[in-house]
């Protein structure tokens, strides 16, 4: 073991209004090893990729790489300095070529200042070919699929050439071969010596990449060590900071008849061949990779995109879905993913927001009642135990937790037979997260039929009665509660027989 | 690129079908001479588009520039009779930095205090217009107010072809190297595509806000004084409402008012498709009444045809839809 760090973070303390996002947080990394860096989401983790990135400065703290201090203020310092990162999100240039992106901000010059395109062009297509990508280097972003982007995240990061690699997930969207890819650029990055944060939420792949961890939760350090030293149970403990089996509290519902038949549902690009029966009283687990098609697929159901062919029947009734008025007027809600976007009108206030999409039942004579307004954000709010000042509280001066609780309420209020909640839970701390899961079991028991999209494994497999897993847009497998297991649903999910883990 | 270059012929489709079909109504419009004169009239529209269209690609928007053109003008119409013996290169240099402190002004606001440019630009348009009328103290410039040599250099030729096109074209290979040829120029991408992705990248937005209203205060600077040695006048509305133009011209050309997408050749059509239209119609005896009302149609056509070649297309999941998109790349 190399003992000398090449990168140390000491007594980093991040705070944001109203959270305090790191705490007195210290970390190391070694050339020629990897790191998982672990956590629950909203533990920290993005947090310390920002810091190590540039795009934050910490408010406390210093980050010493090969022992000189370092201070950045930008991506460009970070990055001099050696520190490059694949982003969990893929921030990229939709309208630019392939080779445009990977050199972005740092295009290679020719002489007079120019840009060297042809040298760019080239080398894109050098770092293309290492990550096994099957596309050139001037094809036009957007042209491309959510894994072929990573893989361009990829060669972006490996084009800093730097010391410090940073990976944010960077798996959640590939394919079990793509991973294997990965990971053998992985090891050569190793052999030449570079250090390596590593950020999953997969334990088999940490297991079999990482050789040391750190592990935070609430923003704070609660321990490090060797991978060879420990077993994932611990891990899982030391992240949720109490046994996993308490967490989800899946109660025992009888599933009733038949709500939501989807027979053959398909669109000429994002899925094919959808079909699943819904039941009264069911959670059905929505399960893929990222880019699997699982939003689109419900997208589609819910009158936001238009499928091409399939039949949809409610309650026996073939429904034609053409808007999203048709949808919640026909009893279906959608609780979108990207809460701000999608979700929430954050200028308005918690009333405005949860009444927004069911008006009609407020209007006397095209006149909104207010006091009627009131009564249900109250009766709602009170139940989902959103936290507030008061009702009337703008969405943007509340918690994530809290802002989804509203979204969630919103659609409660137009009074749903069934209600699609497309990751819930992401980015929420973990006390709004077990409350909307509470919630989500308290719904199914009365009766509502649920469908739950989650990327996040234990979360699919605590709540769910039945699992879909998609893959490439179509469903690949299907589960009971009983019969699945964390590893038969992530070898459907990557799309394959072979599976990744060692 | 393909798209693009798709709308790029198509656009040039559509001119050359227009100008064939005019022709015949009117053979004068093909001649020659006719056709230069378009292009000669259409020079301050190429010049201002290509500097709007940097502004629309890092999603802003800069209403000032024809308010800005007027007040440097006006400032170097000023100068010029205050100082007759001013030698030509020092007056065009004088125009452009006149344009140039406008255009910081717009852009230290957008930059250093974040407000929104279409706020900030309709404002210093007001701002500048009235300050027209407050530094000629209301009084109008013309033609006996100027210099010959002044007024003489729009219209000075080398090689058959006006000083004003040898302006523009050396405008327009310089935009053109700016966008293709420097990181700087794609940088300007960047921010307008993905403003997130590009911080990533180390690219900040202010900066780029303060370059490109200082270009396009700059170039509005530049066309102040030809516009009013051309025209021989200098008066608080000249160009009044020629901002709309030059936006038309750059949408038409395919810039999206999102940002992020635009080319130079792109816009360079756009203004071409203006300007023969705008030469056009009193050539083949439509009534003025009617012209405006008519290239306002003309605009919303192109734009309608613009948002639906910009329809979102589904996500490539499934595989099959992925082979067919790589196999027509």
């Amino acid at each position: 073991m190399v003992d000398e760090p090449i990168l140390r973070l000491d007594h980093v303390t991040k705070q944001f209004p109203g959270v305090r996002a790191l705490h007195d947080v210290h970390m190391a990394l070694y050339p020629g090893q990897v790191t998982a860096l672990l956590g629950e989401n909203g533990a920290g983790k993005s947090t310390i990729v920002k810091i190590l990135t540039g795009i934050y400065r910490p408010d406390a703290g210093a980050i010493h790489i090969g022992g000189k201090l370092q201070s950045f203020s930008s991506p460009r310092d970070a990055w001099r300095s050696g520190v490059s990162a694949i982003h969990q999100e893929t921030v990229m240039f939709d309208d630019l070529t392939v080779a445009e992106n990977i050199f972005m901000g740092h295009m290679p010059l020719r002489s007079g200042k120019r840009i060297d395109w042809q040298l760019m062009n080239a080398r894109a297509a050098e770092l293309l070919k290492s990550v096994d990508a099957d596309f050139g280097s001037e094809v036009l972003l957007k042209r491309l699929g959510v894994a072929q982007k990573h893989l361009v995240e990829i060669a972006r990061a490996l084009s800093h050439d730097s010391r410090i690699v940073i990976m944010d997930e960077p798996t959640s969207a590939l394919s079990a071969r793509e991973i294997s890819d990965l990971f053998l650029i992985i090891a050569q990055l190793k052999a030449e010596g570079r250090a390596i944060l590593f950020i999953s939420h997969k334990f088999d792949e940490i297991f079999r990449v990482a050789d040391r961890w750190v592990c935070l939760r609430d923003g704070e350090h609660v321990g490090e060590g060797l991978i060879k030293d420990v077993e994932p149970r611990g891990l899982v403990k030391l992240m949720v900071g109490r046994p996993i089996d308490q967490v989800f509290p899946k109660k025992k519902i009888e599933i009733g008849e038949p709500v939501l038949e989807v027979v053959g549902l398909s669109n000429p690009t994002e899925f094919a061949d959808v079909s699943f029966t819904l039941h009264k009283g069911e959670i059905l687990g929505f399960y893929g990779l990222v880019g699997a098609g699982r939003s689109e697929t419900m997208q589609a159901l819910f009158g936001v995109s238009k499928a091409t062919a399939g039949v949809v029947k409610l309650n026996g009734k073939t429904l034609a879905i053409s808007s999203t008025a048709d949808a919640i007027v026909s009893g279906i809600a959608y609780v979108p993913e990207d809460r701000q976007v999608q979700g929430t009108v954050l200028p308005f206030g918690i009333r405005e927001n949860t009444t927004l999409a069911s008006l009609h039942q407020h209007t006397d004579k095209g006149i909104l009642s207010r006091v009627s307004e009131q009564k249900i954000t109250r009766k709602l709010g009170g139940r989902l135990s959103v936290k507030a000042a008061h009702w009337e509280q703008r969405l943007n001066e509340l918690s994530g937790g809290n802002q989804q609780k509203v979204v969630i309420a919103k659609w409660l209020a137009t009074s749903p037979k069934i209600l699609i909640l497309d990751e819930p839970t992401k980015g929420i701390d973990v006390g709004s997260k077990a409350a909307v899961h509470e919630f989500m079991g308290e719904l199914a028991s009365e009766g509502l039929a649920v469908i739950l999209i989650s990327s996040e494994l234990p979360e699919i497999m605590g709540m769910a009665d039945r699992i879909m897993v998609m893959h490439e847009g179509r469903i690949v497998k299907n589960f009971t509660r009983a019969e699945a297991t964390a590893e038969a649903i992530v070898t459907a999910a990557t799309g394959g027989g072979h599976h990744a883990a060692a | 690129m393909p798209l693009l270059k798709r709308r790029e012929f198509f656009l040039g489709s559509i001119i050359l079908g227009l100008v064939i079909a005019i022709g015949f109504r009117a053979p004068v419009f093909v001649t020659p001479e006719s056709l230069l004169n378009i292009i000669t009239d259409t020079s301050f529209l190429f010049m201002l588009a290509l500097a709007q269209m940097i502004v629309i690609l890092t999603r802003g928007i800069d209403l000032s520039v024809a308010a800005n053109l007027a007040m440097a003008g006006m400032l170097t119409a000023l100068a010029s009779r205050a100082m007759p013996e001013m030698p030509i290169v020092l007056i065009i240099l004088l125009s452009t930095l006149y344009g140039l402190a406008l255009g910081i002004v717009n852009g230290a606001l957008i930059a250093a205090l974040g407000i929104p440019p279409i706020v900030v630009t309709l404002g210093t348009l007001a701002v500048y217009r009235g300050l027209i009328f407050v530094v000629a103290g209301g009084q109008w410039l013309t033609s006996d107010d100027m210099t010959p040599q002044f007024l003489a250099f729009p219209k000075a030729t080398l090689l058959g072809i006006s000083s004003l096109v040898w302006i523009a074209a050396f405008v327009i290979a310089g935009f053109w190297f700016f966008l293709n040829e420097t990181r700087t120029g794609r940088a300007l991408y960047a921010v307008g595509g993905n403003p997130v992705a590009a911080r990533y990248c180390g690219i900040d937005l202010a900066p780029q806000q303060l370059l490109v209203y200082s270009i396009a205060g700059s170039v509005s600077g530049l066309c102040g004084y030809l516009w009013v040695s051309r025209y021989g006048i200098a008066y608080v509305d000249i160009a009044q409402g020629y901002e709309l133009t030059i936006i038309a011209a750059c949408v038409i050309g395919g810039v999206s008012i999102a940002g992020g997408v635009g080319t130079v050749s792109g816009t360079l059509l756009g203004a071409l498709f203006l300007g023969i239209v705008v030469n056009a119609l009193p050539v083949i005896n439509v009534s003025p009444f009617w012209q405006t009302a008519i290239s306002g149609a003309i605009i919303l056509a192109a734009v309608i045809v613009n948002a639906r070649a910009e329809r979102k297309t589904g996500k490539l999941i499934l595989p099959e839809a992925r082979l067919l998109a790589g196999a027509s790349k």
